[in-house]
């Protein structure tokens, strides 16, 4: 990348809504979920309040849990105009097509992509790179990091630098990188994983995991050199508002929309 | 009624949902029937120059859409739909596009590439489509940038890495590389003064 560039592009902020049997429910280190309300009525919420993209991801990942999630989508997309980013339990190129089909505008692959990467390349060709996002659930092991699937309980062992590259050059558009570290603590995103992911691969990164304050999230931004930032607990359980959030990284001189 | 050519060139329902959200009815072609039941058409569009223009010429709509424009009919191009009004794209070298316009599509050769996320977007006087919207974001998602050679039609200009045109319009022609229809209240509204420009 051309480091004399400097992105004339608005930082976005992306809610996430973590959906499980038809409602956001919401963590911490991906266990101890608690109820944070009906995703259609938190997506308007969150798209009148200025989101640039919304995130839902579908955490049981059962046959009951994809029919509603396809609903919301179809719902939500009526509704809201802006990107609509799905994942949770994809497999397969068919399972991209439905959601795609339904509304979605990019679909995340996380655990099938590790164990099948044709599967990121399979669904680039199909569809574009621009509707593949690769989702890492990331978590510290000694001086780097592992990329681990079924939720954060299995360790694959794969590095998650490695990962990125190779899935970038498969296909993907996108890396949506979550720190299972830091998930819900509240305690900061991992600025030092997503700067070295954000420096490696040439496609947009989204921090994940940890906010807990407008200087954390300004942090992912300036020293995480994130594109885009997640946010889950800190919007739903209404600490912050996405105005709040915007009028304080403009007041730091971030681009905001 | 807007038709809206389905020439296999990405997902449509987005850019439906948006018309029908400003109240507009809209007919998705698969084919040249229904045509005749059209008052405006748009040509949206995702993924790659040469299958897009390959699509299109595959259900025999080059020469249609062609008479179409020149007609006078309204006409909105989005994204990839955009790019193939100008002569070709390094994407798809040996592909010739519409040539309506002047131009051709290069890749960004600096920044992070696609473009993906809200850029503001510069609106030349009295362009209809930006009425009332100068340096609004929106949502771009794209690799290649239109070239454009013909200054009297460029309505929008964006930056990245250089200052390109995101914007044409040219009597009841018009299209642009982002997408109104993912790009919140400013998108529904730009879709709106296109509607109203018809009229």
């Amino acid at each position: 990348m051309d480091n004399e560039f400097k992105s004339p592009l608005a930082v976005r902020i992306i809610p996430c809504l973590d959906v499980d049997a038809g409602r956001v429910v919401k963590g911490v280190k991906f266990k101890g979920l608690k109820d944070a309300g009906d995703p259609a009525e938190l997506a308007r919420v969150y798209y009148m309040q200025g989101a640039d993209e919304l995130t839902f991801l579908d955490i049981g990942a059962s046959h009951e849990n994809r029919t509603t999630m396809v609903e919301t989508v179809e719902l939500v997309s009526r509704e809201v105009f802006i990107p609509l980013t799905v994942g949770g339990g994809v497999r397969t190129v068919d399972d991209i097509r439905v959601l795609l089909n339904a509304g979605a505008d990019k679909v995340a692959v996380c655990t099938a992509a590790l164990k099948t990467p044709a599967l990121i390349s399979m669904g680039a060709e199909q569809f574009g790179s621009q509707c593949i996002v690769l989702s890492i659930d990331a978590k510290r092991c000694g001086s780097s990091w592992h990329a681990f699937t079924e939720g954060g309980r299995n360790d694959t062992g794969r590095d998650v630098l490695e990962w990125a590259e190779e899935a970038v050059r498969l296909g993907a558009g996108e890396i949506l990188l979550n720190s299972i570290d830091k998930d819900g603590t509240g305690h900061g995103y991992d600025l030092e994983l997503t700067k070295k992911v954000s420096e490696s691969v040439g496609v947009p990164v989204i921090a994940s995991g940890g906010a807990g304050s407008l200087e954390q999230i300004y942090e992912a931004v300036s020293l995480g050199r994130a594109e885009a930032v997640l946010l889950a607990s800190l919007l739903h359980l209404k600490e912050l508002s996405i105005i709040e959030i915007k009028e304080y990284l403009s007041a730091r001189g971030v681009n905001v929309r | 009624m807007i038709g809206i050519i389905d020439y296999g060139a990405g997902n449509l329902s987005s850019v439906q949902k948006a018309f029908s959200q400003i109240g507009a009815q809209t007919l998705v072609l698969e084919s040249l029937s229904g045509l005749e039941r059209c008052r405006c058409l748009v040509l949206p569009g995702v993924g790659a120059f040469g299958p897009a223009m390959r699509g299109l010429m595959d259900m025999e709509f080059v020469w249609p859409l062609k008479e179409w424009i020149a007609s006078g009919k309204p006409f909105l191009g989005i994204c990839l739909g955009m790019q193939v009004l100008f002569s070709g794209s390094e994407e798809s070298q040996g592909t010739a596009g519409l040539g309506l316009f002047s131009g051709t599509c290069r890749k960004f050769t600096a920044g992070k590439v696609p473009q993906i996320g809200w850029n503001r977007v510069s609106a030349g006087e009295g362009s209809g489509l930006l009425k009332g919207m100068n340096r609004e974001y929106f949502y771009f998602l794209h690799s290649y940038f239109v070239d454009c050679c013909e200054d009297s039609v460029s309505v929008g200009t964006a930056e990245y890495g250089l200052t390109y045109t995101c914007a044409v319009e040219r009597g009841s022609v018009a299209a642009v590389q982002f997408h109104p229809e993912k790009s919140g209240e400013a998108g529904l509204r730009l879709l709106k003064n296109w509607v109203e420009l018809g009229i």
